[in-house]
């Protein structure tokens, strides 16, 4: 995933939201060290104070431990990681359910047609 | 650390009020837009902090100084249209800048100008428009600054070469320091902000986190620049 941005929430939360994906995924893996807050602004675009921020958010979620020497990790913990893949997911499905409902169909036709795309791929 | 500090500053040319009783106090570490549609006071505010304009009436501070030849070493100016001699050399330039202000870090303007690709025998008035800009930039990022005031740094060139400048201010300002950049091509410079200063009519209307704006609006600050100013 690369640093796009919408138009109508904050940066900072996007920022976080860019984040936890990439740890949820794997991308940022367990134990793992984060860039500096200076290099994630140059690769992102971003103010430096825009990926404090973030950061700020990610250590208070636990998802990110600082180290006041040697820079911030992405936490070791693996449950704390299966949570925040849980929460990701289930975000996921209910933009699908909302939007689904939005063109007419029940829970019983998106469980459906969930199932038919799971078999057609 | 207060960086920037105005108190009912005023600058009346003529009959003209291009600024009127202007507050402002701005942190240093930060980066400001200064935005505002033509006319609304940009300059003016930008030419009286770098003291080539003085005030008809109120205050200014720069680290809380006046104005003066010390305030002076502290900030970096880049006038926004084309200043230095065309006849002269890149190199030339970058020597000239480092006999002028004792902050110029020469080797990092070398280095950044040898990373653009730029032969410093070349005659600034012999590159292309978004190279001279480039340059200009470049000179003005190498000093250690207390206060960087940028008037339309991407002004007329290609996204790219926008993005390279955004790039250089980004990787360059000291994390004690301020930039304040005056521009109307918000959503180009909206991502780098820390804050937005918006000027109306010599006014200040609008001074706040741009993350602050997205949350209570929902929208960019593009998007609520275009609505406040709408005509």
């Amino acid at each position: 995933m690369g640093w796009n941005f919408n138009d109508s929430s904050p940066i900072y939360q996007q920022l976080c939201g860019i984040l936890k994906s990439r740890i949820a995924s794997g991308q940022y893996a367990p134990g793992e060290k984060l860039p500096p807050v200076r290099d994630l602004a140059l690769e992102a675009g971003v103010n430096p104070n825009t990926v404090q921020r973030a950061y700020a958010e990610l250590e208070r979620d636990q998802l990110v431990n600082a180290d006041r020497t040697s820079g911030r990790f992405v936490t070791a913990d693996g449950e704390k990681i299966k949570t925040l893949r849980a929460i990701l997911s289930s975000g996921y499905i209910e933009e699908l359910f909302e939007r689904l409902h939005g063109l007419g169909l029940s829970d019983e036709e998106i469980r459906a047609a969930v199932n038919e795309w799971g078999y057609l791929k | 650390m207060t960086t920037l500090k105005c108190e009912g500053l005023t600058k009346n040319y003529g009959p003209v009020k291009a600024l009127d009783s202007i507050d402002l106090s701005v942190e240093s570490g930060r980066i400001v837009g200064l935005l505002g549609p033509n006319g609304s006071g940009k300059t003016t505010l930008i030419k009286i902090a770098s003291r080539l304009l003085v005030p008809s009436a109120g205050r200014i501070e720069i680290c809380g100084k006046a104005p003066s030849a010390e305030t002076k070493a502290e900030v970096a100016y880049l006038p926004d249209r084309d200043y230095l001699p065309g006849w002269m050399k890149v190199s030339e330039l970058i020597g000239m800048y480092a006999d002028f202000f004792k902050d110029f870090d020469r080797e990092r303007a070398e280095r950044m100008t040898a990373s653009l690709g730029l032969d410093g025998n070349m005659l600034l008035r012999k590159l292309s428009k978004g190279n001279k800009e480039k340059v200009q930039l470049i000179l003005t990022m190498s000093r250690r600054a207390k206060l960087y005031l940028l008037d339309e740094p991407i002004a007329g060139v290609d996204p790219a070469a926008r993005d390279y400048i955004l790039d250089t201010i980004l990787s360059n300002y000291d994390e004690e320091a301020t930039v304040l950049i005056s521009t109307h091509l918000i959503s180009d410079v909206e991502k780098v902000l820390d804050e937005a200063i918006f000027l109306k009519q010599g006014k200040v209307v609008l001074h706040k986190p741009v993350d602050d704006v997205r949350q209570e609006t929902g929208m960019s600050l593009d998007g609520y620049f275009r609505e406040v100013f709408r005509c």
